[in-house]
C-alpha cells in the first residue's frame, strides 16, 4: 500500500526511520539472532569456549520431564485462564450492554483493572488469600479446609490462575463490549419478533456475530497467560511449591538467570519465539477474514 | 408482576457480584493501609479504616526503616516508575510516529524491507529474548539507568502501525496543495499531521503509559540497586516469602500508591483509553 502523492526527498525518510530502525536492530534483532546463535551451540563453564552442537540443546530440554511437566503446567494454567476471563467478561459484557439502567457506571467499574500490573493483582490476591494475614485464607482454614497455597501444589495452581484471569477479565470486556455495540439492533429487534427468546437470541445470533472478537480475544489471552503473568506467577509462588506453578516463561527465567544455563535457556527462548511466530500468524490470517467482512 | 421484577433484578445482581469482586481486593488493602503490621499480621484486620493512615503512608513515602526492615523510599520508586512509564510512552510515540511518516509519505529504495524490520518486532516480545538482551544492555553499560529501562521497550511495531494506517486516511489533496504552497516534508509534517495525529497520540499514550508504569520482567533484570527500583517490582521485593511477620502496613500503603497513576489514568481518561485500546490492537 503506498499513496499516490509522496514526498521526494533522498536523505530524510532514511533519518527519520533511523532511531526506530537501530533501537530494532539493537535491543530486538542482534539478542533474538544471540539466542538462536547460542542455541544450537554449547558453552563451557566459563564462557570463553562453545562448540557448536546441532539441535543438542533442544532434545537435551525436550527430553527433560522436568520440561514436559513444565509445559504441562502451561498449557494448563493458559487454558484455565482464558477460559476464565473470556467466560465471566463475556457473561459481564452481555449483561452490560443490555437497556440496564446505570449501564454507564457498571462500565467504567468493570474497566479499571486493566490499569493494574498482573504482580500488583497477586498481591492484592495474596492480601486476601493468605492463609496467616488474608480474611478467605484464615475462613477456609477456620472452616477446616487445609489451606496453604504456599505448600500445597493445586492450591498454589489455583490461585495463580484466578489472579491472573481476575486481571485479565477487563480486557476482554472492552473488547466484547465493543463487539456487541456493533451487532445492529435490528437483527436483534426481528428475532424478538419472530418470537426467540434471549438465550436463543444470544446463541443463534450474538454468539456467531461475536465470533472474530471472540478469536481475536482468545490468541491475546493465551499470549497474555504465555508472557505477560510472569509478574504475576512471580509476585505469588515464584513458581513453586516445587514446580507447581512453573510456566515456560518462569523457566527460561530461572534457568537463564537464576541458575546460568546458557544453552538450554536459550533453546527454550528459541521454542517460545516460535510459539509466538505461530499465534501471531493464527491472529493475523484473522485480521485478513476481518478486513474481508467489513 | 412480581416475578417478571424479580428476574429483571438477576442482571444487576450479577453485575453488582462482578463489581465487588473487582473492588474488594482493592478495599481490603486501602482499609490495610491505615492500620498498624500487628493487627494486619495477626489477621484481625477490620472492615473499616484505622487511624495510622497518615503515619503509615508518610513512612513508605519517605523510606523510614519498617518494625523489620529498611525499604526504598516510594518517592524514589514512583519517581523511577514515572521515568521509565513517560520514558517508553513518549519514546515509542515519537520514533513510531517518525518512522510511520516516512513509510507513507515517501518513496525510496528498501521501504518495504524497513517495514517488515519492524513488524518483526511484534513477535520478539522481551520475555523470549530476556537473557541475550540482558547483554546487550549490560555490555553497553546501561544496567541500573532511566537508559536501560526504557530504551530495549519503545521500539513498536504497533504503534508504528497505527500511524500508518492512520497516515493513509490523509487524503491526497492535501498533500498536493501543501505542496503547491511550498511547503516540505517537515514543514507539512509539523504543521498538517501532528496536529491531525492529535487523538491518536492521545490514545496511544494512555495505552503505552500504563504498559510503562507495569514492566516487571524487565526491570527486575537491569535494576540491582535500591535507588533504581521501580514501585511495581519494589513491591514484590518487599514481601519477600510472604510471612506473616512483614511490614504489611507499609507494603499496603505502597500498593495503594503503585496502583494510584495508572488507574487514574484509567479513570480519567477512560474515552481515548478505550479509543487507543481497540485500535492499536486493529
Amino acid at each position: 500500500m503506498q499513496r499516490r502523492v509522496t514526498f521526494d526527498n533522498r536523505l530524510l525518510p532514511y533519518l527519520l526511520l533511523a532511531p526506530q530502525v537501530a533501537v530494532t536492530l539493537v535491543f530486538f534483532i542482534w539478542p533474538a539472532a544471540q539466542a538462536i546463535w547460542q542455541s544450537v551451540h554449547l558453552q563451557d563453564a566459563f564462557g570463553i569456549r562453545s562448540e557448536f552442537v546441532w539441535f543438542e540443546n533442544f532434545t537435551h530440554v525436550l527430553s527433560d520431564p522436568n520440561y514436559l511437566d513444565t509445559l504441562k503446567v502451561t498449557v494448563v494454567f493458559s487454558v484455565a485462564v482464558t477460559v476464565l476471563a473470556m467466560g465471566v467478561a463475556l457473561l459481564l459484557a452481555v449483561l452490560a450492554d443490555s437497556k440496564i439502567k446505570g449501564a454507564r457506571a457498571y462500565k467504567t467499574l468493570l474497566i479499571w483493572p486493566y490499569a493494574l500490573a498482573p504482580a500488583v493483582a497477586a498481591v492484592l490476591w495474596m492480601f486476601i488469600f493468605n492463609p496467616d494475614i488474608g480474611s478467605f485464607g484464615r475462613a477456609l482454614r477456620a472452616l477446616g479446609y487445609d489451606w496453604d497455597y504456599r505448600l500445597n501444589g493445586g492450591q498454589a495452581l489455583a490461585m495463580v490462575i484466578m489472579a491472573a484471569s481476575w486481571k485479565q477479565v477487563s480486557y476482554n470486556f472492552i473488547f466484547f463490549l465493543a463487539g456487541l455495540q456493533a451487532i445492529p439492533r435490528s437483527v436483534m429487534e426481528a428475532a424478538s419478533i419472530d418470537g426467540a427468546g434471549p438465550v436463543r437470541r444470544f446463541l443463534t445470533i450474538t454468539f456467531p456475530l461475536l465470533s472474530p472478537t471472540t478469536f481475536f480475544l482468545l490468541v491475546v489471552d493465551m499470549v497474555y497467560a504465555f508472557f505477560e503473568t510472569f509478574g504475576t506467577i512471580h509476585a505469588l509462588t515464584q513458581g513453586g511449591p516445587g514446580k507447581a506453578t512453573e510456566t515456560l516463561i518462569f523457566r527460561v527465567y530461572q534457568d537463564g538467570v537464576v541458575n546460568n544455563d546458557l544453552g538450554g535457556s536459550s533453546a527454550q527462548s528459541v521454542i517460545l519465539m516460535v510459539i509466538v511466530i505461530a499465534l501471531t500468524a493464527v491472529q493475523f490470517r484473522f485480521v485478513e477474514r476481518k478486513v474481508h467482512y467489513a | 408482576m412480581k416475578t417478571t421484577r424479580l428476574i429483571d433484578l438477576v442482571p444487576h445482581i450479577i453485575l453488582i457480584a462482578g463489581v465487588l469482586i473487582f473492588a474488594y481486593p482493592i478495599y481490603v488493602t486501602l482499609i490495610g493501609s491505615t492500620w498498624d503490621s500487628g493487627t494486619i499480621g495477626r489477621g484481625g484486620l477490620p472492615l473499616w479504616p484505622g487511624g495510622q493512615g497518615m503515619a503509615n503512608y508518610a513512612q513508605a513515602w519517605a523510606g523510614e526503616a519498617g518494625d523489620r526492615a529498611m525499604y526504598t523510599p516510594v518517592r524514589t520508586m514512583m519517581l523511577n516508575s514515572l521515568v521509565m512509564a513517560l520514558s517508553i510512552a513518549l519514546g515509542k510515540i515519537a520514533i513510531s510516529i517518525l518512522s510511520a511518516y516516512a513509510v507513507a509519505f515517501f518513496r525510496f529504495p528498501l521501504r518495504m524491507a524497513f517495514f517488515w524490520l519492524i513488524f518483526i518486532t511484534l513477535m520478539l516480545p522481551v520475555e523470549v529474548r530476556i537473557i541475550p538482551t540482558y547483554k546487550v544492555v549490560a555490555d553497553l553499560g546501561l544496567i541500573n539507568s532511566y537508559a536501560g529501562l526504557a530504551i530495549p521497550l519503545i521500539a513498536s511495531a504497533t504503534a508504528t502501525l497505527l500511524f500508518r494506517q492512520f497516515f493513509l486516511t490523509i487524503p491526497d489533496e492535501l498533500l498536493e496543495a501543501a505542496k503547491i504552497d511550498g511547503a516540505g516534508p517537515v514543514r507539512f509534517f509539523i504543521d498538517v499531521v501532528l496536529p491531525l495525529s492529535r487523538t491518536n497520540i492521545a490514545a496511544l499514550f494512555v495505552i503505552l503509559f500504563i504498559y510503562g508504569w507495569n514492566q516487571y520482567l524487565w526491570p527486575l533484570l537491569v535494576t540491582s540497586s535500591g535507588d533504581m527500583e521501580t514501585i511495581v517490582t519494589g513491591i514484590t521485593k518487599m514481601i519477600g516469602t510472604g510471612e506473616s511477620a512483614n511490614d504489611w502496613h507499609i507494603i499496603m500503603a505502597t500498593t495503594v500508591l503503585a496502583m494510584l497513576p495508572p488507574v487514574a489514568v484509567v479513570v480519567f481518561m477512560q474515552r481515548w483509553f478505550v479509543k487507543g485500546l481497540v485500535d492499536s490492537e486493529k
